[in-house]
């Protein structure tokens, strides 16, 4: 089975944000890293591999020349295959799905696609879905464990925090998987260094099908929202705060 | 004019309450408001639903949430009734469905976890990087579609006619999934995106067991338990209970966090909550720079001393 893992680049966790031009954000100084919940869809990847004899690992992006960066990062996890369909566009979530799956289906034998359930940054929890009516497979999302029952999946997925459910799929499928699924390794010396000599695949757009670009989606306006006014120390010992505490959260804030 | 439709989304039959604020937006738009439903007993809602111009009921044999049979129905009646626009709850089945419909009609877009909707001029904003901004987007034509923020939007008073109800028949095509169980929690959690109160703990906590005292609090408030990063990667609680912005962005009206630093992983998934009470034995701790109420002190004393001066004055 060829299995394939859709991976975007986004700023660090702990990166502070300035707006540049009024609708995007300024990348100088920035950290990108891997969006934390596709490491969870490599790693999950990763151990489809190892278990399925004779099977391929690819890795999949679609992001300017720097996204190159985060193949890298996952190639060095022990991933043997790359893809970048290299574009400096800024495309909507329908788009980038399109060109993910035109780009995946170019092989015909693609099995599981693994994603992260949401990225990071645009926080949209689009693409996987989209990703799998371009490919005309079934999709799960929310996935926190991941098997294979002979020639189907079974994924078990977070409804909400009272309920899970268990799916089975017939392959080829999409699984969007959470934290909680696995631990993703470190990348080692010995992949680091591997990593480095791997080849990645380029795609341009009109490669992957995407000769007009329209947008539907367009940013207008990136902004700041409104800071908190600071709030007060409520002083004293810990049982006459905590009676103040409950005064204002009845009386001033109106909460209780 | 055109139609808006809202999808009703329903919690084994009890209404949820999020509804109202995506009713709420789509009355103020002043098209006509269409309410789309899976249920075989409609007239148990109508009471929330006066005033509109027609429910859409889908009816069956089976109505638990499928997805495919969902999305593939929920499609043919937006394109049918020509809703062009159709708004829902942000919850985990709106996010799950909604981009599902989307991805079936050609020309629809979605965004999901709006805070602000402006419909006359096709505008949605939502949070972007777990918060740390806001991006407003313009859908610039087709059908548009949004998902609401739970406890954002306003709900509108509920006057009018009871609307006509219109039967539709659920439609599905073959489905290549199918749902094998469904595990329900033995516990009572409450889901924390659409929690009214929260209480979070972090590091602070030590560990697993001490989290009782925060849940003592939380079972006395009817609140969701939430826990920071810290917490999560140290085993205290389960990662399904994670604040930030590598867990749930949560916005309640109140959100008491106790052992909580506030790094800005974690403020981001919780600040736009209404008002943010903060805990912690260190008086230099970022967290207080985010608070509207702080008290330094150690969370186990204080804690258990919150939960008995509210106990004794509810």
């Amino acid at each position: 089975m060829n299995i394939y893992v859709c991976i975007k680049q986004v700023p660090d966790t702990e990166a502070v944000l300035q707006v540049k031009d009024g609708n995007r954000i300024n990348e100088d100084n920035i950290k990108w890293i891997i969006s934390p919940y596709d490491e969870y869809a490599i790693e999950e990847g990763l151990k489809l591999k190892e278990k399925q004899a004779g099977s391929t690992l690819t890795l999949i992006t679609l992001g300017p020349a720097r996204a190159e960066s985060a193949l890298r990062s996952g190639l060095a996890m022990g991933v043997e295959n790359a893809i970048h369909i290299e574009t400096p566009e800024i495309m909507d979530h329908k788009n980038v799905a399109r060109a993910l799956a035109n780009a995946i289906k170019q092989d015909p034998n693609f099995g599981v696609v693994f994603t992260g359930k949401q990225a990071i940054d645009d926080d949209s929890y689009l693409t996987p879905i989209y990703l799998s009516e371009f490919l005309g497979v079934p999709v799960a999302t929310n996935v926190i464990s991941f098997s294979l029952e002979g020639d189907k999946v079974l994924v078990e997925r977070e409804i909400d925090e009272a309920a899970k459910e268990k799916i089975e799929m017939q392959i080829p499928c999409v699984v969007a998987v959470t934290k909680g699924i696995n631990t993703p390794r470190y990348a080692s010396l010995m992949g680091i260094m591997k990593s480095k000599k791997i080849p990645i695949k380029k795609f341009t757009l009109a490669e992957v099908g995407i000769t007009e670009l329209k947008n539907r989606i367009k940013t207008e306006k990136l902004f700041s929202p409104p800071e908190k006014p600071q709030g007060k120390i409520i002083p004293g010992e810990s049982e006459t705060a905590v009676k103040e505490l409950v005064t204002l959260l009845k009386e001033e804030a109106r909460v209780l | 004019m055109a139609n808006i439709g809202v999808y009703i989304e329903l919690k084994g039959d009890l209404f949820k309450k999020s509804n109202r604020e995506a009713l709420g937006l789509a009355k103020k738009s002043g098209k006509d408001v269409y309410a789309v439903l899976f249920s075989n007993t409609p007239e148990k809602y109508t009471d929330e639903l006066k005033g509109i111009k027609k429910i859409i009921c889908v009816k069956g044999s089976d109505l638990t949430y499928n997805p495919a049979l969902y999305a593939d129905t929920l499609a043919n009646i937006i394109t049918q009734f020509d809703l062009t626009y159709f708004v829902g709850i942000c919850s985990a089945q709106g996010k799950d469905l909604f981009p599902r419909v989307s991805a079936k009609i050609e020309n629809a877009s979605l965004l999901n976890d709006c805070v602000a909707v402006d419909i006359d001029n096709n505008r949605f904003t939502k949070p972007v990087y777990a918060g740390k901004l806001l991006s407003q987007f313009v859908i610039e034509e087709g059908f548009r579609m949004a998902t609401l923020r739970p406890n954002i939007f306003q709900a509108e008073p509920v006057s009018g006619d009871v609307p006509e109800i219109v039967e539709f028949q659920p439609v599905s095509k073959e489905d290549k999934s199918r749902i094998v169980e469904v595990i329900k929690s033995a516990s009572k959690k409450i889901d924390l995106t659409e929690a009214e109160i929260i209480v979070s703990g972090g590091r602070a906590m030590k560990a697993k067991e001490n989290f009782n005292i925060i849940e003592d609090l939380a079972a006395l408030l009817n609140a969701g338990v939430g826990a920071s990063r810290a917490a999560v990667d140290a085993g205290f609680a389960s990662h399904d209970m994670q604040v930030g912005q590598t867990g749930k962005v949560v916005n309640p009206k109140l959100y008491i966090a106790c052992g909580i630093s506030g790094a800005i992983q974690h403020f981001v998934g919780m600040k736009t909550s209404k008002i943010i009470v903060a805990i912690n034995k260190d008086p230099e701790a970022p967290i207080f720079k985010k608070a509207d109420y702080g008290i330094v002190g150690d969370l186990f004393k204080v804690v258990p001393l919150l939960t008995e001066e509210l106990k004794s004055r509810m």
